[in-house]
């Protein structure tokens, strides 16, 4: 994975999983997004620091196709991405700080619901699967309102890996978990890396992110200050961090 | 792309179903409302069926304006939209849904509320109940059509249940005066050719609002 | 130059723009009150006419320019095609406010009240609506490119509501005398006061164009000096 500009591949195998060229985007005077190039492969995990308000969730948001960049490119296995193209749609995944279900549904109708829309075959039963492999199978036929934060999370992850999308996003998914839900939650991307899923995960908490991450990025200000292969420990890292984020 | 307007309106009156609140509400208010206007006439000079036509419009639009905002106010509760424009649905099933589901949420309002204004007001439904339920549903198609439409840029701002009857508003005129006008002429028992005029408005009206709400709804979605 | 510098400039033209245009509105006014004979049946009152129609035309002009502009922008995304609509709008109410003013002036020596519903007037009475319905959204609205959108599909809406309106009020009722210029026949207003009218209207259209850019102009600089200050606080 490189941070400078790729050179040209094959739109077939040789394409990197994720392709992001000269990402810009901008909030009336306020540039949340400047230049953000990378790529990455199949397996490998990125895990994107920075303060709050340095453009991760922008990113993740124009990655996603929820959000329009002003410039720059996004390339899924070489084809760029277009907003309105349901295959592209099926191969993304997002966890968000919000879950994105329904309150009055009940876990499994959520799921259900959504497994229709992805028009996956036999809904249902792929639902029970999911809530399965949470470990919520028992909370099938909770209502979402009444269910705790850990257990809105780990429905959040059902719903989002529903359809099996090779690219999955996640944006502060560590946010209000337990030490039990937190340790769920990695485990589930250690599953997906070896699954040989690409994800980008989006924190502010430097511990939570690294021990996962194949490469690490560094953004301040709308730009990605520092973009590598994972190379040391906590420690190093916490180092840079705190000397690239001095001057914002 | 019809399936997938009819899952997500499907998924949004179980919704509703299932908590009632806005339904129960809507109903009650649209009662109050029909109450009230007893005391804005003086039976008699006027008789009922003089102001009757208007009564009931402007009892179908106060409830309705209050029932659009819920279709899309929903889907800001975790984040939910985001959810729906995540998956490979058509924006034009995403608003037709949400306005089938206005249809029948407004609907069943109506539903409860002819009946309802028929005693209040004294006004024998029975012999034109025929035509009304026709001039009913043609002008509450055009109503949810362009009030989901407006809802949808609504819920973005802050003060939502204002900003959608100042935008509506000015829209209902076409449709509103139409139902009056045929409203009243049905009443009258006037000849089908005295009709025909303010019909083709409402058709007119109703084709251009769906279609013109059909290509525009996806410029309100984030972006 | 500086986008700042280049909006300044804009706005200095413009004002000279609408200072020539308001001059002009002078002589119109000098040329209907003297030079102008009395109407016959209406008597002086009729003389509000040459602002009243010019005025209705002028905020026509603004309503087509907003509806255009509603379009372009959803195809091209250009700020500057917004802001085009925006202020166009904001000089649109402005006439249609005159129109709205001036419509009762002219009709209560007439018709014997200040608002009898006429369809015109009433039709303008919503087309204000409109334009001010349009104004409160973009005042809702703070992330300048949902703003434009939004506004862009309302404009877009309210085009197409505008003949719809027309239409139903005017089923509704009829009050309003006979189109005096623009009529199949040939216009029924004698040399002199055509004259007035049609010199009224060019002049309006010119004070259109002129508060227009001069709105357009302000709305540039702004931008410009918010986008400066943005940049000096990194």
């Amino acid at each position: 994975m490189t941070a400078a500009p790729q050179s040209t591949r094959n739109a077939q195998s040789g394409a990197p999983a994720l392709a992001v060229q000269g990402l810009s985007r901008a909030f009336g005077h306020v540039r949340a997004l400047r230049e953000v190039s990378f790529t990455l492969g199949r397996g490998e995990v990125l895990a994107v620091f920075g303060p709050n308000g340095a453009g991760k969730t922008t990113l993740l948001r124009i990655l996603a196709g929820l959000l329009r960049p002003d410039a720059g490119s996004v390339a899924l296995d070489g084809a760029p991405l277009v907003r309105g193209d349901a295959a592209q749609r099926r191969r993304l995944g997002l966890i968000s700080h919000a879950s994105l279900c329904y309150d009055g549904l009940t876990a499994a109708e959520n799921l259900e619901f959504y497994g229709r829309l992805y028009e996956l075959p036999d809904p249902r039963a792929r639902a029970r699967e999911a809530l399965a492999g949470v470990a919520l199978a028992d909370r099938a036929d909770t209502l979402t309102w009444s269910m705790s934060r850990g257990m809105l999370q780990r429905l959040a992850i059902a719903r989002a890996l529903l359809h099996e999308p090779d690219i999955v996003l996640l944006d502060e998914p560590f946010t209000g978990l337990d030490q039990h839900a937190a340790a769920g939650l990695r485990e589930q991307l250690a599953r997906l890396r070896s699954a040989r899923r690409s994800v980008v995960l989006v924190t502010h908490n430097l511990e939570e992110g690294l021990d996962l991450a194949t490469h690490v990025a560094i953004q301040v200000g709308g730009r990605f200050a520092h973009c590598a292969p994972r190379q040391g420990g906590v420690a190093e890292y916490r180092e840079r961090y705190a000397h690239l984020t001095a001057g914002a | 792309m019809l399936r997938q307007a009819w899952l997500i309106a499907a998924k949004d009156l179980r919704l509703e179903f299932r908590s009632r609140t806005a339904f129960l509400s809507s109903l009650v208010f649209t009662a109050l409302v029909l109450a009230i206007f007893n005391f804005a006439r003086d039976p008699t000079v006027l008789s009922g069926t003089d102001l009757a036509p208007g009564i009931l419009w402007i009892t179908f639009c106060f409830a309705g304006l209050l029932g659009l905002n819920r279709a899309f106010a929903l889907e800001r509760e975790n984040r939910t939209l985001d959810g729906l424009l995540l998956a490979p649905v058509d924006r034009s099933a995403l608003y037709l849904g949400k306005a089938i589901a206005n249809l029948v949420f407004v609907g069943t309002v109506e539903a409860v509320a002819l009946p309802l204004f028929a005693i209040f007001f004294n006004v024998p439904l029975w012999p034109v109940l025929g035509p009304l339920l026709g001039i009913v549903a043609l002008a509450t198609v055009g109503f949810v059509a362009i009030g989901t439409l407006l809802s949808a840029i609504a819920v973005n701002t802050r003060f939502a249940e204002l900003m959608l009857p100042v935008l509506m508003l000015p829209f209902l005129v076409p449709p509103i005066t139409g139902a009056v006008q045929l409203t009243a002429r049905v009443f009258a028992a006037r000849p089908l050719a005295e009709l025909s005029g303010w019909l083709r408005l409402l058709v007119a009206y109703d084709v251009v609002v769906v279609v013109a709400a059909l290509l525009v709804f996806e410029y309100t979605l984030d972006e | 130059m500086t986008p700042i510098e280049q909006a300044q400039r804009a706005l200095e033209r413009s004002r000279i723009l609408t200072l020539i245009a308001l001059g002009l509105l002078g002589t119109v006014y000098v040329r209907a009150i003297w030079f102008t004979p009395v109407e016959a049946i209406q008597g002086p009152a009729q003389k509000i006419f040459y602002i009243h129609a010019p005025s209705a035309w002028s905020a026509f002009l603004a309503v087509v320019v907003v509806g255009l502009c509603s379009v372009l922008y959803l195809m091209l995304r250009d700020a500057r095609i917004d802001r085009l609509a925006a202020s166009s709008a904001e000089v649109g109410t402005v006439f249609t406010t005159a129109v709205l003013i001036t419509g009762p002036i002219w009709g209560k020596p007439i018709w014997g009240a200040w608002w009898t519903w006429d369809a015109r007037l009433t039709s303008t009475l919503f087309l204000w609506f409109i334009l001010v319905g349009y104004l409160v959204l973009r005042s809702a609205v703070r992330e300048p490119r949902q703003r434009a959108r939004f506004a862009a599909v309302l404009g877009i809406l309210g085009m197409l509501l505008v003949p719809f309106i027309h239409l139903s009020v005017k089923m509704f009722r009829t009050l309003h005398p006979q189109p005096v210029v623009m009529n199949p026949e040939g216009p029924t207003l004698p040399g002199q006061m055509l004259a007035t009218l049609l010199f009224s209207f060019a002049v309006f259209t010119v004070l259109y164009a002129g508060l227009t850019w001069q709105r357009y102009a302000q709305s540039a600089l702004e931008d410009a000096r918010g986008d400066a200050r943005a940049e000096g606080a990194r």
